[in-house]
């Protein structure tokens, strides 16, 4: 593995335009793909696919977000930003997967939720929001596998799981470097030195106690060696769901709780048994209520 | 008012007249301390007027931003509120340069130790457990101390079968925390999620502004959601969007009054029924046995 790469480097390595995407790797991963379309409430979002399929003789359900290989491909599928119909089609596969006892694998890979006003005026928050929530108390295990772009609340509305795991060369970050760069220096051509103060990083996350797994890719990068990759994938999902079988096998309870836990601990904070910064009293005095 | 007469009270609290030519002052010339001017009609009232009016727009009834002090006075029975962790304040989880001495900063100059303060307290009698999101801390982001206090207080109410009534505003994500920022919705919306199964209930009330990861996270997920008149409500910001689509937009956009019509929220209620409101919408909530045993009592 490349450990010592920058941020920034291995943001060159995951624009490549010959990196692999969720489309590459679907076909390498798993066995007979059924794509199940539509939210059932509004339409079809090609920014997220999702189905049945099998990973060596196991039922899964596969829901993962796409980036586009080609100017064509990228038009249809958004450049990989879901729009809120995505984010309630991959609900309802996970709650099917739910009913069925399937485990469920997420594909990450997107620059954040779509900004536009289509998707404000269909709720992008509350789809996000929503997946979140559900997700957190989803009675079958949930895999999510970051492979490019980590981006946002837009990658994390199918980041609540069991197990987090990032290609090697991933990032995932609470906004995107670009973004990052114009909000707090208002200048988005600060870009790179954004990427390496931002921490975001496979190695970083898992430092900082988010990400669970790196798996490595090939050589130099994943377009190096597409195969390669797609069997180091397939390597951590199979070792993934034993590890999660056995902790099912100990209770559906206990793995929800871990799930629940897994998040909950995250932040970094102290408590002051005496502190000279309380504001405290100013809530004694109000002034009269009806 | 008249336009007109306004700009004459000014110029005569300002104990100067530069208008020679008779032309009005411009604008830039009044010192903003003085005045209101409403980002949703661009009226301008005197901070007098517009306090007297609760912080209210005269004009078009926009409902501006309150501290999390004043929030709580005008919300909570006197002397009820009990604030929880208040002693809890941010690390700097990506060593971000000069986020510890903004925060210090911050803490002096606002009394806030972090941008939400939460607790027990009571309406009209009622115990609750309140949240309240306070904009002048970085902009109400969601770090860790923001997400922890409201983990902390959604899950004291599940134990202690309280209803939580959240009064959220943010800009979105602290982006000087990094990942940990995101995962604070995760922690949240896992609060909400335990309070729903056991069967709790969550009051959020949007007000301005409710915007990014807070919208994407605990906000939208109240039993019910309430929202001020005219406050700004949305995921993405305006400027990304306009600046996606290559257009302007509508000055409603992202209202509450557009988050209504589209869904989202569940009704709007001005500032000075907002109490009463809550108030009922906790009774009606009561389950019958627990009114049978306050009856008892
Ligand atoms: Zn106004």
């Amino acid at each position: 593995m490349n450990e010592q790469l920058s941020a920034s480097r291995r943001l060159d390595i995951i624009r490549h335009k010959g990196r692999p995407t969720a489309l590459d790797y679907i076909p390498m991963i798993f066995d007979e793909f059924f794509e199940m379309h539509g939210d059932r409430l509004c339409g079809d979002d090609r920014a997220i696919i999702g189905g049945v399929a099998s990973f060596m003789g196991t039922p899964v359900t596969v829901i993962a977000e796409v980036k586009g290989r080609d100017l064509e491909e990228n038009q249809e599928c958004n450049f990989g930003m879901p729009h809120p119909e995505g984010y309630r089609k991959a609900l309802r596969l996970a709650r099917q997967a739910e009913k069925f006892h399937r485990p469920v694998i997420c594909l990450v890979d997107t620059p954040g939720a779509y900004p536009g006003v289509e998707a404000e005026k269909r709720g992008q928050g509350e789809a996000i929001a929503r997946n979140i929530m559900e997700f957190m108390t989803l009675k079958t295990p949930v895999i999510s596998i970051i492979l490019g772009e980590g981006g946002s609340g837009g990658a994390l509305a199918l980041a609540v799981c069991d197990e987090l795991a990032m290609l090697e060369n991933a990032l995932y970050s609470v906004i995107s470097p670009k973004g990052f760069a114009s909000i707090l220096w208002k200048d988005a051509s600060r870009e790179r030195e954004a990427c390496d103060i931002m921490k975001i990083t496979a190695e970083d996350l898992v430092r900082l106690k988010v990400c669970d797994h790196i798996i490595p890719e090939a050589d130099g990068g994943a377009h190096n060696d597409p195969t390669q990759t797609a069997e180091n994938i397939s390597a951590f999902i199979s070792e993934s769901l034993q590890n999660l079988q056995r902790k099912f096998q100990k209770g559906l309870d206990e793995m929800i709780n871990s799930r629940y836990n897994k998040f909950r601990v995250v932040g970094d904070f102290e408590e002051f048994p005496h502190s000279d910064t309380t504001q405290g009293e100013c809530l004694a005095e109000n002034s009269s209520n009806v | 008012m008249q336009f007109e007469d306004f700009f004459a009270v000014v110029r005569e609290r300002l104990g100067s007249d530069k208008g020679e030519d008779g032309s009005s002052r411009k604008k830039t010339d009044i010192p903003t301390g003085l005045l209101f001017k409403c980002p949703r009609c661009r009226n301008v009232t005197f901070i007098e007027e517009f306090n007297q009016n609760g912080k209210v727009c005269p004009n078009c009834n926009y409902h501006a931003r309150l501290t999390a002090k004043e929030r709580l006075k005008i919300t909570v029975d006197d002397g009820s509120f009990r604030e929880f962790d208040r002693k809890m304040i941010s690390k700097n989880p990506i060593n971000f340069p000069g986020y510890d001495s903004k925060q210090q900063q911050l803490r002096d100059k606002t009394g806030l130790n972090d941008a939400v303060l939460t607790g027990r307290a009571k309406i009209r009698g009622e115990d609750i457990v309140i949240i309240v999101m306070d904009s002048n801390y970085m902009m109400a982001s969601m770090g860790s101390v923001v997400g922890e206090r409201i983990t902390r207080a959604i899950e004291y109410a599940t134990a202690h079968k309280l209803p939580v009534i959240a009064f959220t505003a943010s800009g979105g994500a602290r982006m000087q925390e990094g990942i940990v920022s995101l995962m604070q919705m995760a922690k949240t919306s896992g609060a909400v999620a335990r309070h729903n199964e056991a069967g709790g209930l969550y009051i959020s009330v949007m007000t301005d502004p409710t915007t990014g990861g807070v919208t994407a996270s605990f906000a939208s997920l109240g039993d019910i959601i309430i929202a001020e008149p005219k406050v700004l409500i949305g995921f993405a910001g305006r400027r990304v969007i306009e600046g996606t689509i290559k257009q302007k937009l509508p000055d409603d956009f992202q209202s509450a009054e557009f988050m209504l019509e589209n869904g989202f929220v569940d009704m709007i209620v001005e500032r000075n029924k907002m109490r009463r409101v809550l108030a009922h919408l906790i009774k009606l909530h009561k389950s019958p046995e627990v009114k049978e045993v306050a009856e008892n009592e």
